[in-house]
């Protein structure tokens, strides 16, 4: 084979994933999958009732009008009062009725435009100011997509960028393709006596944060809630970040996609909303975990127009729009919730409340069978040290962390899947958190049922034995 | 001072007026201090572009003029794969969730079976298709994976606007080479794409030590030619002869006309091993808002591509393509018989094409007849000669000129071809411009209207 057909160099030693490994272990039907991070439970209801009539509709089969224009009145009313709901579909079509007059030439895609006004509308009430749905805000293909974008639009090979493990898996190889160098910085957790370890005894060490910024930073990826640790940003952490940002001039990319769930004693809090952060920050949500619809692929990134022009530019020249009738089922169960906000049956109240009745049966499922769990206080994903277990793990290959081994051994074994920590570490760091392991916790309650068997059985064959294993 | 002063007032005016009542103004005041840190990464250069959005605003704004400009059907796609949809979006509640990373197991099944046969190979749907996010995805992750800073890419002109900014976002240089029409051997009341060749001295002379591949689209967009066997035989054997890969971009490969025939250059002998092969299921199905598309290639070069892909978009949404696969089982059973989608809808397009070229020809525009596509593009050169001085920016090339002021006046939509050529060039094809005709029947009536009245109007 001849050599020039090669790669790019800039995906030289991208081409592991850890998913593509554990996902196929855990194909096997028999075992309990509690590893990625994928809901078993069913969307809401209205949420596929909406999808199922856009899928009625033959006109929003075409390309959307991606370009902004003036996207007329918001349904919502400005004193609080319900009304109607924005009632038809956005058509595609340019001569479309419910578009007003163009007021003027926006030169870049930004996304369906019912949905840009829905997400301007939604976020308006964390902001504190208007958003402007052509400018400020891109529909992605989910909120990988607005990570992608922002990264390729925003970083350039020689810049670094701070990254604080564990990370969500993409940070590292997305950077390495824009040609960044990844500065990390591990989260660190406090000695816990006597309480149940939380996800906020995990912190960062404000010397050794401040010690990673220089001249060349060009941005820190913040994610909160975190995932895997589950850890919320309290408003002081959030206030040194942006501190170091402002004093070094660097961007944040916030990946805010787990921003619902939080769990009760704590509130999400957006770093953009903080003194001198909108300018220089990021924000990305994800329709895929507001709504437990992790298929539909859409996701966003909201911020000055100086900084979402580049992610519309990258979009221009990647994908150029996003799907339409998903885009505009998901505009509509948006306005169904955002004229709910305060009351118990808005999604975004009311999954936090049913995820937080499992995360502590899992937590004392974990500890039942001598794991330590680390309780989230947001996100669905719950990491636990394991190396209270004996586990013989003499079969597993040697060169692999402890984790993953862990994992693989728990998976054939115990029939139970999760995903080792050290995947979310880089090679430095791996040794940190390779007694960790992570577990996904918005599964049905037969799942649930499931890993309480297998953890029941486990735990009678360690009386059993005798052995700690 | 003053001019500091006021160039710090505008933007905090503007921020002001947007405020909602009680905002603090500390806050206005950081907003209009935006970083001093150069923000855009250097990748962008050249690529922010985009001459689309004045015509699609334009369009807008002109509600009574009829849209034949951007590419897309405004009929309904077919009753299978609205219903292929429907069932998608109703049935499991788990289609609501990922799907594998590089296809849904259905769809890169029935695409692996469908499509091995057309070329002529085995196909695995594990490493031989990668599902992506529209053709237009499907490039861009081809162009991520193989082109390299400094890699030339051979651009077939006119061509679909997207290729030279990925050009350029990979850090290649396009290279790029003319189709020309050659005179028309008799005087022809109708010149056809054949006539637009590429001259095969000149193809070569493009080919260099740096030369990393070649973008074909077959059939093309916006002329509609459909390269012959020979055409690809002589672009095959360039790529060989140059060790190049060959990135053919084939969404319109079920719409042929009149008597051609569609070739995939990966199915000639020498070229599967490097040819990347994009389809759109947006134009086989008439669902270009689904945003489904696929590469079909060797393994070696699509374990790059799933690369590049699991580092941008990861997944793509699994109930459109459970739609797809659907669809394309269908047309698998019905492959080649009168009720199949792909017999059906070229032999209707074909017919708007024809109406179109009929109706157009009687205002005295000459069109190119388009041998496949959704495309017609016309010579505009009569008006060229009797209205040359259009309105228009200076030295903006006359097709520009012409759409703005057509869409004004004469209330049709249309695409000025410049747009499809390299900067330097424009200016020798600046007199032809592009019309959609994959539209419904009250479309073109409308758009018969329209050309009748500019027809009474012209002094002939």
């Amino acid at each position: 084979m001849s050599s020039k057909l090669k790669n790019a160099k800039r995906i030289e030693g991208l081409d592991s994933n850890v998913w593509v490994e554990f996902t196929k272990l855990a194909a096997d039907p028999s075992v309990v999958n509690l590893g990625q991070g994928l809901p078993d439970i069913s969307p809401p209801t209205y949420v596929k009732e909406e999808l199922s009539k856009i899928a009625l509709v033959d006109n929003l089969n075409q390309y959307t009008r991606g370009f902004g224009s003036d996207l007329g009145p918001c349904p919502c009313a400005a004193d609080g009062k319900t009304t109607e709901l924005n009632p038809r579909p956005c058509p595609f079509s340019l001569e479309s009725s419910c578009l007003s007059s163009v007021t003027t030439a926006v030169l870049t895609v930004s996304g369906h435009p019912s949905l840009v006004k829905a997400l301007s509308c939604l976020y308006e009430k964390f902001y504190q100011n208007q958003i402007d749905p052509n400018k400020e805000i891109l529909v992605t293909v989910g909120a990988y997509g607005s990570l992608f974008n922002a990264i390729q639009g925003l970083i350039d090979e020689g810049d670094e960028v701070i990254i604080i493990v564990p990370f969500y898996d993409c940070y590292e190889p997305m950077m390495r393709m824009a040609g960044a160098t990844p500065v990390f910085i591990p989260l660190r957790s406090k000695a816990v006596c006597g309480k149940k370890w939380s996800s906020s005894d995990w912190t960062l060490d404000p010397q050794e944060l401040e010690s990673k910024f220089n001249s060349k930073t060009k941005a820190i990826i913040l994610n909160t809630p975190h995932n895997p640790l589950g850890k919320v940003y309290t408003k002081e952490e959030l206030q040194l970040i942006a501190h170091l940002c402002i004093k070094y001039d660097t961007l944040c990319i916030s990946d805010e996609v787990y921003e619902w769930l939080v769990y009760t004693g704590n509130k999400h809090l957006k770093i953009a909303t903080f003194p001198g952060m909108w300018e220089r920050t990021v924000t990305i949500g994800s329709a895929g975990k507001t709504f437990s619809v992790t298929g539909w692929k859409l996701g966003w990134s909201i911020g000055p127009h100086h900084l979402i022009k580049h992610l519309q530019t990258v979009q221009q020249n990647t994908i150029y729009t996003c799907a339409t009738p998903l885009q505009e089922a998901l505009a509509q169960a948006l306005w169904i919730d955002i004229k709910r906000m305060d009351d118990p049956e808005c999604y975004f109240n009311s999954l936090p409340k049913e995820l937080e009745v499992k995360r502590d049966r899992i937590v004392h499922l974990l500890e039942s069978v001598g794991l330590k769990p680390i309780v989230p206080d947001g996100g669905y994903f719950i990491i636990a040290d394991v190396s209270s277990i004996d586990a013989d793990l003499s079969d597993m290959m040697n060169n692999e962390p402890y984790d993953y081994k862990f994992v693989k051994w728990m998976t054939k074994n115990k029939k139970l899947a999760a995903i080792p920590v050290s995947a979310f570490c880089n090679s430095e760091t791996k040794s940190q958190f390779e007694k960790f392991v992570r577990f996904c916790f918005i599964k049905k309650d037969s799942t649930l049922d499931a890993a309480e068997e297998i953890i029941k059985t486990w735990n009678r064959q360690r009386s059993q034995s005798g052995q700690n294993v | 001072m003053l001019w500091n002063a006021a160039a710090i007032c505008v933007p905090l005016v503007g921020l002001l007026r947007g405020r909602k009542a009680g905002a603090p103004l500390t806050q206005g005041l950081h907003q209009a201090l935006t970083m001093a840190r150069l923000l855009q990464a250097r990748r962008l250069e050249g690529t922010e572009h985009n001459p689309w959005v004045e015509y699609v605003n334009l369009a807008n704004e002109y509600k009574d003029a009829v849209n034949l400009g951007q590419g897309f059907p405004n009929f309904p796609p077919p009753d299978f794969a609205l219903e292929a949809f429907q069932q998608a979006v109703s049935g499991d509640h788990m289609l609501n969730q990922y799907t594998s990373a590089f296809g849904h197991p259905p769809l890169t099944k029935v695409l692996a079976s469908f499509f091995g046969k057309l070329l002529g190979q085995e196909l695995d749907p594990l490493t031989n298709v990668l599902v992506t996010v529209g053709a237009y995805g499907a490039l861009f992750t081809a162009f991520q994976a193989l082109v390299d800073e400094g890699d030339e890419v051979i651009i077939i002109e006119p061509f679909f606007d997207c290729y030279e900014p990925m050009t350029h976002m990979a850090g290649g240089h396009p290279v790029f080479v003319s189709l020309r029409p050659s005179p028309s051997q008799d005087h022809q009341d109708l010149d056809s794409c054949s006539n637009w060749q590429l001259d095969a001295t000149e193809l070569a002379s493009k080919f260099t030590p740096r030369t990393k591949a070649l973008v074909l689209n077959t059939p093309n967009n916006p002329l509609g030619k459909v390269f012959c066997k020979a055409e690809l035989e002589l672009v095959a054997s360039l790529c060989q002869q140059h060790d190049v890969l060959c990135i053919s971009d084939e969404v319109y490969q079920w719409l042929i006309y009149d008597t051609h025939q569609h070739v995939s250059i990966a199915s000639l002998p020498g070229m599967w091993e490097r040819t990347l092969t994009i389809g759109s299921a947006g134009k086989t199905f008439s669902v270009t808002g689904w945003k489904v598309g696929w590469v079909l290639g060797p393994d070696n070069i699509m374990k790059h591509l799933r690369t590049v892909h699991q580092n941008s978009v990861y997944h793509c949404p699994t109930q459109a393509q459970v739609a797809v696969a659907q669809c394309f089982e269908r047309e698998q059973l019905l492959f080649g018989q009168p009720s199949s989608y792909f017999v059906q809808l070229p032999q209707a397009m074909q017919r708007c094409r024809n109406h179109m070229i009929h109706s157009l020809q009687s205002v005295g525009f000459k069109p190119v007849a388009s041998q496949g596509g959704y495309f017609l593009t016309v010579d505009i050169s009569n008006f060229k000669s009797k209205m040359p001085d259009l309105p228009g920016a200076a030295h903006e090339p006359y097709d520009r000129c012409f759409v703005k002021w057509m869409i004004k006046n004469k209330g049709l939509v249309a695409i000025p071809v410049s747009f499809f050529y390299s900067g330097p060039h424009q200016k020798d094809f600046d007199h032809y411009i592009r019309f959609c005709f994959v539209k419904e029947e009250a479309t073109l009536r409308a758009m018969d209207e329209k050309l009748q009245k500019w027809k009474a109007k012209l002094k002939l």
